[in-house]
């Protein structure tokens, strides 16, 4: 048995035991150095690896977010601005029970259903680790009640936060547009103009209008402290800060008044309308029609609210100035007028004898006048006072779509016009090849006919019609439009004022131009088809009445407005400039289902005209009196 | 007068041990003072816990070894059955069942048996020193084996491994056979799946963070990635005392108790760490030395395991606190924050110079 050790003697035992503790000191000795090799391989080796990280521990970047710029209107109006409001917010992570929670905190601060479906909306769209919040501008009694109780809610804290604010509320909200959460998809933006570090603590961005498209500029610079956080990550003391610099102030051309009087001027009817300044570019009212309340999607838009503005059936989140698109209908007959002169096509001695219809020759289709027997004996002035379908009708077919298309996209059709807003629509000029291309097939003579009246395949958005208008009153001179005058740096003070571009200048032999022109101010003269919006003005006014079909009527349909459905009904058009003689304001404007371009659209461009020219606000006539009303149709 | 008072009292003091034992204790208050966020309230709290134990050192080295031996199986009966209590009305605290509450204080009777359980082994394996079987051995681990299993069971897994490893100390200081030792060390091994299939989730989860730290960053692995920045960042010399980050703040957690040697290592450095070794390692070789010149197999075993399992505290904590070793609660001697092991510890270093200054006695009687 080799365990006995009863012979073992005291001295052998001690001598083994001396032998053991030889042993264990060794041991020891190995442990010790295997400590020894860990700490020079940890302190030694390792080292700027672990410093590294412990500076990562113990520093914290906190972003100083920038206050957002200003948005004023060309008289120092402000458009958009920002302030402080208290934020009730919790930080899902931090909450052991999110909905116990929130259940708690319904009697102190009161949460709405909307409140609550707006944070369900955020949540989802944010990490656990953000701070959402549950109720923007809590009132003082609140804030107060919810203070005292605070230490039941671990993860809930009011918060100080900048919000943007329109104080005109719905008052040109496509044109202003607003800001809204960043969600994943404009953190892609965001990633790919490599903004990120500027971004940082920023949570919201433009999303519409000129808060998304001079975002840059509005957002500031993001300034930045470094601070020592202890491990709950409460900042302990600053090392190094830079502080915000604020986005630069925006001043737009928009004249807030000119606007306001557009928009209430347009009342309860949807439509849109562009005013510019022919001599330079800018624009001085953008209207589309209805609006929305851009104050709704500040602080993140519930779900219910979004669906209402999105699934209306009169399109309150359609920007209609820039992408609303219509046929131009009669509108584009100076244009056409204009053309024909260029191309020696007709001369001002030119007349035709107009029985009231077109007949295509070879064919023996008939295009019809929207005045049953015609206008009798015809020139191009009076062509276009009284709107004559039948004289186009002809001019079209002599003139070719090949040049008809041509000529017109010189002005600026069917392309965007280039101003400062996203997602402008390009509208559409035919030519056969386009329609080769599209339906593959051939362009009918027919076409022709009607493109020559601007019904057919032509649309046009309000914001170019009003370029063409614009560049008809300037004598040839296509600018680009634009919404900003100025950027102010708020930092340096330097303020950048912009030129709007001159695409190109556009060459018509100024006869040809005059004879345009002498037309136009009929139409608002007496006899003319915009005889009352004319009527009593002390300037002298350029104008062309216009309507779009919204659906074609069968051969012998007589087009009654009163009738139709609301929906069904044409739209209006209208064009202006005035002072005729030297015009310093160009206007092209759109009813939606407003029926006859002078009885609804005419009062609207009138008030605006009057304003802009006179400085005076006159009262909105519902019901102006006008010649008998315009349809054009064919079949 | 007072000078021959003082030699008196200080006669069965060791007077080199405890030199080098108050210069550990005195740069362990320093670290705690930082470690604590510079709370002088903890420090003078631990200077208490420090001071009692001081008393229990002069006491337990005032205690002739005999009775030591002749009260070691009361004592150890008393723990035992203390250690059932709690096993039935034990209090509960982080989730193990390791108090006792006697009303005006808790105890923790895995405290008692740790001092407990290599005096009674030594006791029983002195008294067979010359008629010595197996049988004997196997009684001898008894004493331990059972305690340990109750130990585990709260579940405290870090100190039913130190009472092993104090248990197989004695075994092995009293020349059990190397045969059967790399037998247990072979069973143990194959049996190691068995073992791991018993521990409990948290606990295997510990040795699965060694393997790698930052499977659970926020979690488990917490502990043991901070502690290795801590200590990796003090680098050569170390940041200085009070300017260690990662222990001033709040990053290291546990970080007067178990965690102490990083923050020391953090504000000191590899240099620091050297001389805190070496000062642990003149200890260490002091208590040996006072174990190999004991004069009787009790005094020896008693001695030579209390050298021993002050090192196995040492190596295991700092092991742990650098990464090499799972996280098991086990203080590191002298500096951690702590009535219990402060004082269990100055008492341990009493027992052990009381075998060093009785030494004579015992061979003369």
């Amino acid at each position: 048995m080799s365990f006995k050790k009863n012979s073992q003697s005291i001295y052998t035992s001690r001598f083994y035991f001396k032998r053991r503790i030889k042993l264990l000191s060794v041991f020891i000795v190995i442990a010790f150095l295997m400590l020894i090799g860990r700490f020079i391989y940890l302190q030694i080796f390792k080292y700027s690896f672990y410093k590294g990280l412990s500076e990562n521990n113990r520093i914290a970047v906190i972003p100083n977010v920038p206050n957002r710029g200003l948005i004023l209107d060309r008289n120092g109006i402000i458009m958009a601005d920002n302030y402080f409001t208290y934020s009730l917010e919790v930080t899902p992570a931090k909450v052991t029970n999110l909905n116990q929670t929130i259940e708690n905190l319904k009697p102190i601060v009161g949460l709405s259903v909307g409140d609550l479906k707006k944070f369900r909306k955020i949540f989802k769209e944010s990490s656990s680790l953000d701070s959402i919040p549950i109720k923007t501008q809590p009132t003082e009694i609140e804030v107060a009640r919810f203070v005292s109780h605070k230490l039941e809610f671990e993860g809930v804290e009011i918060k100080s936060r900048l919000f943007r604010q329109y104080p005109q509320g719905t008052f040109a909200s496509h044109l202003i547009g607003h800001i809204n959460r960043i969600n994943p998809e404009d953190k892609e933006t965001i990633k790919k103009q490599g903004w990120q570090q500027n971004y940082k603590g920023t949570e919201s961005i433009g999303k519409l209008g000129i808060e998304k498209y001079y975002e840059a500029r509005l957002h500031g610079k993001t300034g930045f402290q470094r601070v020592e956080i202890d491990v709950n990550g409460h900042a302990v003391r600053t090392l190094a800060s830079t502080p915000a610099i604020e986005g630069d102030t925006i001043t737009l051309s928009i004249d807030s008044k000119l606007q306001e009087i557009a928009e209430n001027a347009f009342n309860k009817y949807r439509g849109a309308l562009v005013a510019i300044n022919p001599k330079n570019g800018e624009v001085l009212a953008f209207v589309s029609r209805p609006n929305f309340d851009p104050n709704l999607f500040v602080a993140g838009i519930d779900e219910d609210e979004w669906k209402i503005l999105n699934e209306s059936l009169d399109k309150p989140m359609l920007n209609r100035a820039i992408n609303g698109l219509y046929p131009p209908g009669s509108t584009i007959k100076p244009f056409v007028a204009l053309a024909a002169l260029e191309h020696d096509i007709r001369n001002p001695t030119f007349t035709i004898k107009d029985p009231g219809f077109f007949s295509l020759p070879n064919s023996g289709h008939t295009y019809r006048d929207w005045k049953p027997f015609g206008h009798g004996v015809v020139n191009m002035v009076m062509a276009i006072t009284v709107s004559c379908d039948t004289f186009f009708y002809g001019l079209g077919i002599e003139l070719g779509i090949q040049k008809l298309s041509q000529f017109l996209s010189r002005f600026g059709f069917g392309e965007v016009t280039g101003i400062d807003m996203f997602g402008e629509s390009s509208g559409l000029i035919p030519s056969p090849e386009w329609k080769q291309k599209k339906f593959k097939q051939p362009w009918y003579l027919g076409e022709t006919v009607i493109t020559s009246i601007g019904q057919g395949y032509t649309l046009v958005t309000p914001m170019q019609l009003a370029q063409a208008t614009a560049t008809l009153a300037n004598g040839g001179r296509v600018i680009q439009p634009k919404l900003i005058q100025s950027i102010k740096n708020n930092q340096t003070g330097q303020l950048e004022v912009f030129q709007n571009k001159t695409i190109q200048g556009l060459r018509f032999k100024p006869e040809n131009l005059a004879l345009v022109k002498e037309g136009m101010i009929n139409v608002t003269q007496p006899g003319g088809t915009a005889a009352a919006f004319g009527a009593g003005a002390p300037y002298k006014i350029a104008a062309k009445t216009g309507t779009a079909q919204v659906i074609g009527l069968k051969a012998n349909q007589k087009y009654n407005p009163s009738l139709i459905n609301e929906k069904y009904r044409d739209h209006a058009l209208f064009i202006a400039y005035a002072p005729a003689e030297d015009p310093t304001i160009a206007i092209a404007l759109i009813v939606e289902n407003g029926g006859h371009g002078g009885s609804t659209a005419g009062p609207i461009a009138r008030k605006l005209l009057d304003y802009y020219l006179l400085k005076t606000v006159s009262p909105i006539k519902e019901d102006t009196k006008v010649n008998p009303p315009e349809s054009e149709y064919h079949d | 007068m007072l000078e021959r008072l003082i030699t008196r009292l200080l006669k069965n003091i060791d007077n080199t041990l405890l030199i080098f034992i108050s210069l550990t204790l005195v740069v362990g208050l320093f670290t705690l003072y930082s470690a604590s966020g510079q709370n002088i309230f903890l420090v003078l709290n631990q200077l208490l816990y420090i001071g009692l134990g001081l008393i229990l050192l002069w006491v337990t080295a005032n205690i002739h070894p005999k009775y030591y031996a002749k009260l070691a199986l009361p004592i150890y009966i008393v723990g035992f059955l203390l250690l059932l209590a709690v096993m039935f009305i034990g209090h509960t605290s982080h989730g193990a069942q390791r108090w006792l509450n006697l009303g005006m204080f808790k105890i923790q009777p895995s405290e008692i048996m740790r001092i407990t359980v290599p005096i009674t082994m030594a006791w029983y394996l002195a008294k067979q020193e010359f008629k010595r079987y197996a049988i004997d051995y196997v009684i001898a681990s008894l004493f331990f084996i059972l305690p340990v299993i109750l130990i585990v069971n709260q579940p405290d897994l870090g100190t039913g491994l130190l009472i092993t490893a104090s248990g197989f100390y004695i075994l092995f200081l009293a020349g059990l056979n190397w045969k059967f030792i790399v037998g247990v060390a072979l069973g143990l091994f194959s049996l190691a799946p068995l073992i791991w299939a018993n521990l409990y989730d948290y606990q295997k989860n510990r040795v699965l963070i060694l393997i790698d730290p930052n499977q659970d960053p926020l979690g488990t692995g917490y502990h043991s990635i901070q502690s290795s920045i801590a200590m990796g960042s003090g680098g050569l010399i170390g940041k200085g005392w009070l300017n260690g980050t990662q222990g001033q703040l709040d990053f290291l957690p546990e970080r007067t108790t178990d965690f102490i040697f990083a923050v020391f290592s953090e504000e000191f450095g590899l240099l620091g760490n050297l001389l805190l070794l070496g000062l642990f390692a003149l200890i260490i070789g002091r208590c040996l030395m006072i174990a190999s010149q004991a004069k009787d197999t009790f005094s020896r075993l008693l001695a030579t395991n209390i050298s021993l399992t002050f090192f196995t505290y040492i190596f295991i904590n700092i092991a742990m606190v650098s990464g090499i070793t799972p996280i098991v609660g086990v203080p590191l001697p002298l500096f951690s924050y702590g009535g219990t092991s402060m004082t269990v510890m100055l008492m341990s270093f009493g027992i052990l110079m009381s075998m060093h200054s009785h030494k004579e006695l015992i061979g003369s009687s």
